[in-house]
């Protein structure tokens, strides 16, 4: 099976796919391996060069694809690729482009990819990476920026495609840079955003926390926020607490305990099963700013899910009643994907087509 | 009138450029491995008291490494360079393109350290191991830090008959040795924390009195582990494990975790906007129903981690028994006290 006829217009039919695509050397495997496999960004100097189409299936709130292009291939090009096959789906394709390099060869192969999408595929949405801007100072970066996107919406509007959907991101895989484009880029295929935000929005009133995120643990994406303006400083601390977390988790939560102790432990003086004496199964945590005495709480939702809020000054005491109010969200954002998993597989049914070729 | 003894020097020694500021400035200075680029080359001796706990000041001697301040070292400044030193930390870098000759360098210096500071512990870093490819790690470091054993070996037996050759120098043992230990590092990860634990652990005052009360503390809350923290460094300075504890496999937890909990106290210092040098936090909790960890201010110069078998009840009441233990280890942060035995019950 091929993929199907041409999709219509935004239907989303199975797992959302993110396609990496752009020059050879211009980043592309880093960032995945960075993104989605926790790599510390050092250790992709010794990255292999990508032969083929890397096709990887991210385990996580919502199953998406990540598929890695070899920078040499044009698919629009070669034949024996299967187009429905690689756009069918609703998803976006990620161009990147290697800012600190000549850029000029890869911003025409991304306009004519563009212009091949617009004809036929005008549900994916093009997300541009200016990659690898660490160590290029602001203005220069702007300066990019804005030569990039003008040598595109020329291009695009000379065809007469002035709404195309291309959106432009300055990134590096040494900050965070990278996750925040992500999220963005993902959060344009959640189905129902708006509901999730509206839930985060009212659990900051009632609690009065300054800022909360939903994310998505193993990548670090944040997939919502509530509507206080995102700022980069408090995504970022966030984002570290969770890598903390996962820090510690991995060095003590993923040995066995023995029996003995498990014996001791019920015995005296607590006499009672461990089970029993636990208040929560998934992990919960707390840190405590020493400036102005700010705490930040983050819980877990489920495997893949991770509520962090940074809070009001000096209400460390209100944990209890936090936990409460945090309790309830918890209970309706895991209904909520519930409901969005029913969804998604009622109409996709069976997994991505393969691609129409080995190379 | 009674004369202080004098500090111990600590000296940082290798070849210009093999990241001996850097470390320092990282351990002790709160430098972010990437500001270390910024760093230029030392000139000559960069010294520095560096406080440690309360108790203990680290006498460090962070020793430019060019040849012309080497062959000084060596020559005007032997005596005032190496009389009086306790620890000598030698730095490799293994990204040199002159081996030999850097092994060369490091026997004048240990032949100078013999003769002046016979006692002293030497340490060995192989350092920048983060630009070799992660699997061949382990088998690059052996074959140099091999190297340095070799030529360790040289000395030592050359060394051995050349004092027994000077009169009234007792008699001639043809296998005296001297004892290195080696470590491999890089800034980009945990590996230094390792190195530099080890190399403050000998220098810690008190150390048998601290591990005692900490293994009371450890057993009265059912923990699995404690580690004390100096607030700094985040080194481990004295570390308890239940037999319990002692099965967990990762066994570079120590250093594991000084490096987690700094780099979580930088970035907090990037979002408050206030110097890293500031305390930056002061409480940390974590509970799952696996285990559960308390990470907190323990004495002025301490941090304290605790890591507990799960159970709401017995976090609470470990929590309350660290903060009362916090006044019997109060000790750790007066200037030059010792400890006073704890009256008899
Ligand atoms: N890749 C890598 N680079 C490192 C490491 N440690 C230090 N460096 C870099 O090495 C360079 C020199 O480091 P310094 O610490 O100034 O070297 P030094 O030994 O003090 O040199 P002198 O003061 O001249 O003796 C800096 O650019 C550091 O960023 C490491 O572990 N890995
Ligand atoms: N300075 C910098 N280098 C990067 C960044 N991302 C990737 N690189 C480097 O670029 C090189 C090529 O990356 P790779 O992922 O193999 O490119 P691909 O061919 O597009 O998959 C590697 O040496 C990476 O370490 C970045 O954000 N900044
Ligand atoms: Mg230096």
């Amino acid at each position: 099976e091929g993929g199907g006829g041409p999709s219509g217009q935004g239907a989303a039919r199975g797992k959302p796919r993110l396609l990496l695509m752009g020059q050879r050397r211009s980043g592309k495997s880093s960032i995945s391996s960075v993104v989605f496999h926790k790599m510390p960004p050092s250790e992709t100097l010794f990255l292999e060069s990508t032969a083929r189409v890397q096709k990887e299936s991210m385990k996580s709130f919502m199953d998406f694809h990540v598929w890695d292009f070899p920078g040499q291939i044009d698919v629009f090009d070669t034949p024996g690729y299967d187009m429905d096959a690689i756009f069918g789906e609703i998803g976006a394709l990620i161009w990147v482009i290697d800012a600190q390099d000549d850029y000029l060869e890869a911003v025409a192969r991304l306009n004519s990819t563009i212009l091949d999408l617009q004809r036929q595929y005008s549900n994916i949405n093009i997300e541009v990476f200016i990659h690898k801007v660490d160590g290029l100072s602001d203005d220069y970066k702007l300066d990019i920026q804005r030569d990039i996107t003008i040598r595109i919406q020329d291009e695009l509007s000379d065809h007469g495609f002035e709404n195309a959907p291309v959106t432009f991101h300055l990134t590096s895989i040494y900050n965070h840079s990278i996750f925040e484009a992500f999220s963005k880029v993902i959060q344009k295929l959640i189905p129902r955003l708006g509901t999730l935000e509206a839930m985060l929005t009212s659990l900051c009133r009632t609690c009065r926390f300054e800022k909360a995120y939903l994310f998505d643990v193993l990548s670090k994406i944040y997939i919502a926020t509530d509507s206080a303006p995102v700022d980069m400083a408090s995504y970022e601390i966030c984002s570290d607490y969770i890598d903390v977390i996962i820090d510690i988790s991995e060095v003590y939560g993923t040995w066995p305990r023995s029996e003995e102790q498990r014996r001791q432990l019920e015995g005296e003086p607590w006499n009672m099963p461990l089970e029993d004496q636990i208040s929560t199964v998934w992990a919960e945590s707390c840190v405590v700013i020493s400036d102005g005495n700010k705490p930040i709480m983050l819980r877990e939702v489920d495997t893949y899910l991770a509520l962090v809020a940074i809070m009001k000054e000096g209400t460390h005491d209100k944990m209890p009643l936090v936990n409460m109010n945090v309790d309830v969200v918890v209970k309706g954002l895991i209904d909520f994907f519930e409901i969005t998993k029913a969804k998604g597989q009622g109409i996709g049914g069976v997994g991505p087509p393969e691609l129409g070729q080995e190379s | 009138a009674i004369k202080k003894p004098k500090k111990k020097k600590v000296l940082l020694m290798g070849k210009s450029g093999s990241g001996k500021s850097s470390m320092r400035s990282i351990i002790f200075s709160n430098y972010l491995a990437k500001d270390t680029r910024r760093l230029g080359a030392t000139i000559d001796i960069d010294l520095s008291h560096v406080k440690f706990l309360g108790n203990l000041t680290l006498n460090l001697w962070d020793c430019g490494g060019q040849e012309a301040f080497m062959e000084n070292y060596l020559s005007q400044q032997r005596v005032h360079v190496f009389s009086n030193v306790g620890v000598l930390i030698y730095v490799f870098d293994i990204d040199s393109h002159d081996v030999e000759r850097d092994l060369a360098t490091y026997q004048s210096i240990l032949s100078a350290l013999q003769q002046f500071s016979p006692g002293a512990n030497i340490f060995i870093l192989i350092h920048k191991m983060d630009l070799v490819k992660p699997e061949l790690r382990e088998s690059v470091f052996t074959e140099r830090s091999q190297r340095v054993r070799d030529k360790t070996k040289a000395f030592a037996k050359s060394w051995a008959r050349h004092t027994a050759q000077v009169p009234g120098s007792g008699s001639p043992n043809e296998d005296e040795d001297i004892e290195i230990q080696e470590f491999a590092t890089s800034i980009w990860d945990q590996s230094l924390y390792k190195a530099w634990a080890s190399i403050i652990h000998d220098l810690v005052p008190n150390l048998a009195y601290i591990e005692k009360h900490l293994e009371q503390l450890g057993k009265a809350i059912e923990a699995e582990e404690l580690m004390l923290f100096e607030r700094t460094s985040f080194l481990v300075v004295s570390y308890w494990a239940s037999k319990e504890g002692m099965r967990n496999p990762y066994s570079d937890r120590q250093e594991r975790m000084s490096n987690i909990l700094k780099s979580w106290k930088q970035s907090i210092s990037r979002f408050s906007g206030t110097p890293r040098s500031n305390e930056q936090f002061r409480f940390l909790d974590f509970k799952s129903s696996g285990f559960s960890v308390i990470v907190i201010k323990f004495t002025i110069n301490t941090f304290l981690l605790a890591v507990l078998p799960p159970g709401e009840a017995r976090f609470n009441s470990a929590k309350l028994n660290i903060e009362i233990a916090s006044e019997t280890f109060a000790f750790l942060d007066v200037p030059g006290q010792y400890a006073k035995q704890p009256a008899q019950p």
